[in-house]
């Protein structure tokens, strides 16, 4: 399991998952999932393309996701964000359904997009991945405060000088360059599950913000290290696991958040009645 | 309108003749009006009158089409840390890991690079503001899972942290039941006689505010009459205003704007919202 070839895969799907863990905090916080969904998938017709005129895949990816998220950004403050979203999606499917078919020759280097290639991965993929990874933690670091000032009051951000557009843009090509970096290792599918479900299940274990990209970071570890041992001792699939890993965590948070509600309920009932004397003020200082 | 010299208070606040056209259609014209530090405003207007337009003109988030705004005497930029802002929405999810804490600090230095490092002065400055908005209680709780009310309290605390001059709250009453209504108010025009601060509270509903505010800034399609409480409190200038009669009655020494008997019968309604006629 840690043999040579191995040590690519888990080193390559670290990166990966510690920077989709950063970047999934916000899009969750963002309410961007949609558009994890769709750069990833459009971005595999850019893949497609490139193959096709015989140029790297990686960057094919990394021109469609661009594309896409410049797309979505500038459609962004005229229609619904998720309708922006759909839109950009449309046309980069669209384009990739023209490449695959103008390709005659089987192409599994395209195909193999889809779930990714973990276990292929060489080590000179590794520098790029590194690399882009590292732009995206530091953007996403150095943007912390305005990226969460916008996505929570964008209004009163854009008081402040905070550009909601500009946010928007800046977020999305984070986004883009997570999706170049990651679906040739994890592939589209995974990419998605990895930005959204570790960053929404750290929700149910912390109130805080920086607490909660932590266990973010850590939920999407564990979830890729655990689905490929697993996956390494069973011959299952990774993506199996990825998937049904984050399943678990998230029904798994939900139950204890609500135990803890349910324990603090009661808990402050017992407070209330214990102090019974009313207070004008009471509704502001219970 | 007169520019007299400043005496006491300095002027924090002036609007003149601003008109504002948005996709082709005058959504405000020619309205004037200053404020100073530690003055109570009331900016009353129906539904679409325009109130949220003219703060985000103050805010410099609108161009005007006319006319020019000053804030401490300088032409308004974006950007400008002199004034503190509290929209009329707040759309927040009940389960945004943020604690109501966390939104206060960030109103502090959420424009800046970087994550936020905690520190003590900065803890204290919080604890400070949550404690003068009388947020104590729900500081640790989420900040979404907050009732409208209490989110309204916290919002005024991440606007008023980093010590504006001028603080504008687009209808801050508009969710709140009578008895939060009371105590938002007498909070606002308690910090705002503290710490000098102008403050500018849009609401289509000025019986609330009659006993805390000095200047009276109406906004309605064609009518636009600013001047202090005094002044247009009254029966006559309202019922023209509003186009209808409008009593201005006193009850066990409380002032109330009410519809007159011609609209509303004998029995008339304490509110009145004021629609000018189509
Ligand atoms: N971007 C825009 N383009 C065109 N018209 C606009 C735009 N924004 C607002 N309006 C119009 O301007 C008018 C004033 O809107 P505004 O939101 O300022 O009203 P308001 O007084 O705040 O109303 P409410 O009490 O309902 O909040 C409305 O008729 C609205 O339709
Ligand atoms: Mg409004």
């Amino acid at each position: 399991m840690f043999s040579a070839f191995m040590i690519n895969a888990w080193e390559a799907s670290t990166i990966v998952a510690l920077i989709a863990g950063i970047v999934g905090f916000f899009t969750v916080l963002r309410g961007a999932s949609f558009a994890a969904h769709a750069l990833p998938n459009g971005a595999f017709a850019g893949a497609a393309g490139a193959s096709l005129v015989g140029i790297s895949t990686v960057l094919g990816l990394g021109v469609f996701a661009v594309m896409g998220a410049i797309i979505i950004a500038s459609l962004g403050h005229r229609v619904r964000s998720d309708v922006a979203t759909a839109l950009a999606m449309v046309v980069m499917l669209g384009l990739g359904a023209l490449f695959l078919s103008m390709t005659t020759e089987y192409a599994p280097q395209i195909y193999s997009l889809l779930f990714g290639e973990i276990l292929g991965i060489s080590s000179t993929a590794l520098v790029p991945t590194a690399a882009m990874g590292a732009v995206c933690a530091v953007a996403i670091f150095g943007l912390y405060r305005p990226l969460m000032l916008s996505s929570l009051v964008p209004d009163t951000a854009e008081a402040r000088g905070i550009s909601a557009v500009r946010t928007e843009i800046g977020f999305l090509l984070v986004l883009a360059l997570v999706t170049t970096m990651a679906v040739p290792v994890v592939g589209t599918l995974l990419i998605f599950s990895l930005l959204v479900s570790p960053a929404a299940t750290a929700r149910s274990f912390t109130k805080r913000p920086g607490a909660a990209m932590g266990i973010s970071v850590a939920f999407a570890l564990t979830t890729v290290w655990a689905a490929i041992a697993v996956s390494y001792v069973t011959g299952l699939p990774i993506g199996f696991f990825v998937g049904a890993i984050g399943a678990v965590l998230y029904s798994a948070g939900r139950a204890w958040a609500s135990w803890r509600q349910g324990a603090r309920t009661t808990h402050r009932k017992a407070d209330r009645m214990a102090s019974s004397s009313p207070s004008p003020r009471g509704r502001w200082t219970s | 309108m007169t520019h007299p010299p400043e005496t006491g208070p300095e002027e924090i606040l002036r609007v003149e003749a601003v008109r504002v056209v948005l996709s082709g259609r005058l959504i405000i014209d020619d309205v004037s009006f200053t404020c100073l530090g530690g003055e109570f405003v009331g900016l009353i207007g129906s539904n679409g009158a325009g109130k949220t337009t003219l703060m985000r003109v103050i805010l410099g988030l609108v161009r005007p089409a006319a006319g020019r705004i000053l804030v401490a005497g300088e032409p308004r930029s974006r950007r400008n840390p002199l004034i503190g802002y509290v929209p009329q929405k707040i759309n927040l999810d009940p389960d945004v890991p943020m604690r109501a804490r966390d939104l206060v600090g960030l109103g502090l230095d959420g424009h800046r690079f970087g994550p936020p490092w905690p520190s003590a002065k900065r803890a204290a400055r919080v604890d400070e503001m949550i404690e003068a908005v009388d947020a104590t209680g729900f500081a640790d709780s989420r900040v979404g899972s907050l009732s409208g009310g209490e989110q309204q309290r916290i919002m005024i605390a991440h606007a008023l942290i980093s010590r504006p001059r001028l603080l504008l709250l687009d209808e801050p009453l508009a969710n709140l039941d009578i008895s939060s209504e009371r105590e938002v108010v007498k909070l606002v025009a308690s910090i705002a006689a503290r710490h000098k601060v102008a403050v500018v509270v849009s609401t289509h509903d000025m019986n609330p505010l009659l006993t805390v505010m000095s200047r009276v800034v109406y906004v309605a399609a064609g009518r636009v009459a600013s001047g202090t409480t005094d002044e247009v409190v009254t029966t006559r200038t309202l019922s023209r205003l509003y186009g209808h009669d409008v009593d201005v009655i006193d009850v066990n020494g409380r002032v109330l704007v009410v519809a007159g008997r011609e609209n509303e019968g004998l029995h008339h309604h304490e509110y009145d919202n004021g629609e000018p006629p189509p």
